[in-house]
């Protein structure tokens, strides 16, 4: 299986890195430095903190690869790495915009206003770079604080108490987050992909 | 059950995060309600389209910078 013989293959590059093999090190950089590079923009939001998180995460990851047990997967350990260094970004940036409070919300927020069909495989309806476009678009006009849960959660696939433990929030904030910033994110996905507004067809 | 009650448990419900009670009594809600239902689909396809996503690429010249960062830092010995 391929995904085995990636992993057997990760274990050994980790496991030369640690000892001090550069050009390993680099192969796992190479590897993920586009995941790391796009996590590090849809947190931050901002081309140069997303560049400057990345290089330190990496930079970090080296430096602590001693640490790395191996009991999860490296790719899940350089994401805490690089989380942590996009959120003291943002928080530098925008103080005001991010907190570990609660937001003040009423039930009325999540009471859907779209409900219109999307017809079948919506995605397809669209080009691969417009497909990312519309996706960088829609998680921008995220609020920080629910973007970056979903980012962790959703796109990078961290569990419940990972993503707490990273963003530095309870388990129940991360749940209550994550609900808002998906009902949010179909609605603003929505907007583009209405049947009504299709084109083309047979009919 | 009322549809508010359904939305606050549809990213728990997805996530599979409930006792079998609740999640019988969402399913029910979610057969009746054509709303909610929709809300439960388009939420579930949103994430699948998220991580099927092919991330951006990284600018040639952000590679650049970063792999000469990491040979200038790295290969210095650690003090």
């Amino acid at each position: 299986m391929p995904s085995a013989i990636a992993r057997e293959d990760e274990h050994l590059l980790v496991a030369a890195a640690k000892k001090g093999d550069l050009s390993a090190f680099e192969e796992l950089v190479s590897r993920y430095e586009r995941k790391i590079f796009r996590l590090a923009l849809n947190i931050t939001g901002n081309h140069e903190d997303a560049e400057d998180a990345m290089q330190d995460a990496f930079l970090k990851s080296y430096s602590h690869l001693k640490d790395f047990q191996g009991d999860s997967r490296f790719y899940t350990w350089l994401v805490r790495i690089a989380a942590n260094e996009a959120l003291m970004r943002l928080r530098k940036r925008r103080p005001n915009q991010f907190s570990l409070d609660e937001p003040v919300q009423t039930e009325e927020d999540l009471m859907p206003r779209e409900l219109q069909d999307w017809g079948p495989g919506p995605e397809q309806r669209f080009a691969q770079t417009e497909m990312r476009d519309i996706l960088s678009r829609v998680i921008e006009e995220l609020e920080p604080d629910y973007r970056i849960v979903f980012v962790l959660r959703d796109m990078e696939e961290l569990s419940t108490e990972e993503t707490a433990a990273a963003v530095g929030i309870s388990v129940p904030a991360v749940k209550s987050r994550l609900l808002r910033a998906r009902l949010k994110l179909r609605e603003k996905l929505g907007r583009y992909f209405r049947k009504s507004d299709a084109k083309g067809g047979a009919n | 059950m009322k549809c508010k009650e359904a939305i606050q448990e549809i990213s728990n419900f997805l996530d599979g995060d409930l006792n079998d009670a609740l999640k019988k009594e969402l399913e029910r809600h979610f057969a009746e309600c054509d709303e909610c239902n929709l809300v439960v689909v388009q939420t579930r396809k949103m994430i699948e389209i998220f991580i099927q996503a092919e991330p951006v690429d990284l600018p040639h010249e952000v590679r650049t910078r970063l792999h000469g960062t990491l040979r200038k830092k790295l290969s210095q010995p650690s003090v």
